[in-house]
């Protein structure tokens, strides 16, 4: 009998901790020119690789071997090795690269060139420039629909989602939206699409196919000023029932029925949230705070903020994938 | 002859006699509280109104800092309920403070003090029984506070229970110490406006201490050797589950001597209460 109790407990002292589902997230640090690295085990930071200059858009390559980074005063992407955790090649973009998305199969980038009022097409297995599309003027946000056919782009100052055609490269339909679009992302059965408006401080819900704002989604937090609302980074769970829209200098992140696009609640972060990213389990949402330089865990089923962990300095994007 | 059988040594009574006396102060300390329905009552709106309305009002003032034992950013309501549940003991150990005033004025004391029970125990279980009172009522309060959205993590319902009754008993202890020297009902007022509002006021209940220094290094120094601070600071941590040592050293000292000043105080042939006959007052 005490044998095999000892037995066992050497064993399971031998197989040592449960295999890890632990994640890897980075998140760029858009004063520090660093990208910090959590573990989401430990909600610590285990290293900060040095990058390029103002560090802002930030994401894992399909395959997981890398993490693009694009570095806005370098004018270009940074591609970090994510065995070695260090930077290990360079894309070629246009000049202030600030976001960009790949397609499904991670062979193309479409990156938008915030100076250059283009997206930039790179080829990621020869990692050379392949073209180019004329959008408005400071183009930022990128979403894909999840068909793969559309490529979305919003510019900043024209306050306009740009439809591409991701085959011919053309733009097929503009839609107005509220001033100083950020952000754009679709719903995964590509129903809708969601765009951001800074300075408008709204969400504008689109129907891809028509190509019209739908609804206006707008928020109100008793005891602060309409201007300190500013809707950036938009998060919407993979069943498509909750939304999560970071607020900017409100220091909030609002959650949203996204069936109903009613406000359920704010969840209080840091100052100035900014992006955010799902674990890939979808338990977490964690968020950037570019002011108090740290990132605020979110308990998706509980929608409760957990835990803040320091990161560098102006925490700007984060992209999470499996350890 | 019955002085002598007061004076009997309590030597010989047994544990189930200790029990018995025990159950009969908190029970009729249960009772009383049962019974003045406006003071459970009273006893709930006062912090309620503090979380509803003056909390409200300060939603951002908090700024940015995340202190132990909290590890994200918590809106004002989140930080001042250990205040508050603080401040329902505080208030409790005064109330019952006074209600011994009341009894030694209406000649209820003697009843209590002729018993044949050591004093130390019959304090005691004074305290006890005042302390219990005080426990539920910040459960009551903690149960509408989660409707409010505080929801501290489950198991801190549980871990705050010892810190509760033992910062309950500090208070108690105090409050006992304190109504030992007030001969009136009356002067009642007095403890309000000396002891309960300073002690509420400077300490961490309502703003962090790195706040208070922030406006005033004297002020801080005022809230960090108040007592009523570390019992603050142990039921805010142990609403979280976790350990502040230097609070618990703190409280479990100050508990020892105000207990150990009270039964001084209240000793007939050394104490304060020596100064008057009890209940004989015009």
């Amino acid at each position: 009998m005490w044998v095999r109790c000892l037995a066992f407990a050497i064993a399971l002292w031998l197989a040592g901790p449960l295999p890890a589902r632990a994640f890897i997230a980075y998140v760029s640090n858009e004063k520090g020119n660093t990208v910090s690295v959590i573990d989401t085990d430990k909600w610590t930071v285990t290293k900060t690789i040095k990058v390029g200059q103002r560090p802002r858009g930030i994401e894992f390559t399909v395959d997981g071997k890398f993490v693009l980074v694009a570095v806005g005063d370098d004018d270009t992407i940074q591609m970090i090795d994510t065995a070695t955790q260090e930077v290990a090649d360079t894309l070629p973009s246009g000049p202030d690269p600030e976001l960009f998305i790949q397609d499904k199969a991670g062979k193309i980038l479409y990156v938008a060139n915030e100076n250059d009022n283009t997206v930039t097409l790179i080829d990621l297995e020869k990692r050379t420039r392949i073209g180019d599309v004329q959008v408005g003027v400071e183009p930022e946000g990128m979403a894909i629909s999840p068909d793969g056919k559309l490529l979305i782009n919003t510019s900043e100052t024209t306050n306009m989602a740009h439809f591409i055609d991701t085959q011919t490269h053309q733009i097929v339909a503009n839609v107005l939206v509220d001033s100083r679009p950020r952000f754009a992302e679709f719903k995964r059965d590509g129903s809708e699409l969601w765009v951001s408006s800074e300075i408008g401080g709204t969400v504008s819900v689109i129907d891809p196919a028509k190509h019209v704002v739908t609804k206006k989604i707008t928020f109100e937090i008793p005891g602060l000023r309409k201007e300190a609302i500013q809707p950036v980074g938009i998060s919407i769970t993979p069943d498509g029932k909750i939304a999560f829209v970071a607020l900017g200098p409100a220091n909030r992140v609002a959650v949203i029925d996204a069936a109903t696009h009613q406000v359920e609640k704010y969840l209080l972060v840091g100052q100035r949230v900014w992006h955010m990213a799902f674990t890939p389990d979808g338990k977490y949402l964690l968020v950037t705070n570019g002011l108090s330089n740290d990132v605020s865990v979110i308990d998706v089923a509980a929608l409760k903020v957990i835990k803040t962990v320091q990161v560098g300095e102006l925490p700007w994007g984060i992209t999470i994938a499996k350890q | 002859m019955s002085l002598n059988v007061v004076n009997a040594q309590p030597a010989g009574f047994s544990i189930a006699q200790y029990l018995t006396c025990l159950t009969g102060i908190v029970w009729r300390e249960g009772l009383r509280f049962v019974h003045q329905r406006e003071r459970f009552i009273s006893a709930l709106v006062r912090p309620l109104v503090w979380l509803f309305i003056f909390a409200a009002g300060f939603r951002q003032v908090l700024g940015i800092s995340i202190i132990p034992p909290y590890e994200t950013y918590i809106l004002y309501e989140v930080y001042i309920t250990p205040g508050l549940m603080a401040m329902i003991q505080l208030f409790n150990g005064m109330q019952s403070s006074l209600s011994m005033v009341y009894d030694r004025e209406m000649g209820n004391m003697r009843t209590l003090l002729v018993s044949p029970f050591p004093r130390w125990y019959l304090l005691s279980c004074k305290l006890l029984a005042g302390t219990a009172v005080s426990v539920l009522q910040v459960y009551a309060f903690l149960l509408i506070a989660w409707f409010w959205e505080i929801e501290p993590p489950p198991i801190g319902y549980l871990t705050v229970l010892p810190a509760l009754v033992l910062s309950g008993l500090m208070l108690g202890a105090l409050g006992m110490l304190i109504s030992s020297g007030i001969r009136q009902l009356e002067n009642f007022a007095g403890v309000m406006n000396f002891v309960i509002f300073p002690m509420f006021f400077a300490s961490s209940a309502l703003y962090p201490l790195w706040r208070v220094q922030e406006g005033s290094p004297m002020l801080y120094y005022v809230c960090l050797f108040n007592p009523f601070t570390h019992a603050v600071e142990l039921v805010r941590f142990a609403l979280y589950g976790k350990m502040n040592w230097v609070s618990l050293a703190v409280v479990a000292g100050c508990t020892a001597v105000f207990m150990i000043g009270a039964m001084l105080a209240y000793d007939p042939s050394r104490g304060l209460s020596r100064r008057g006959p009890a209940g004989g007052e015009t």
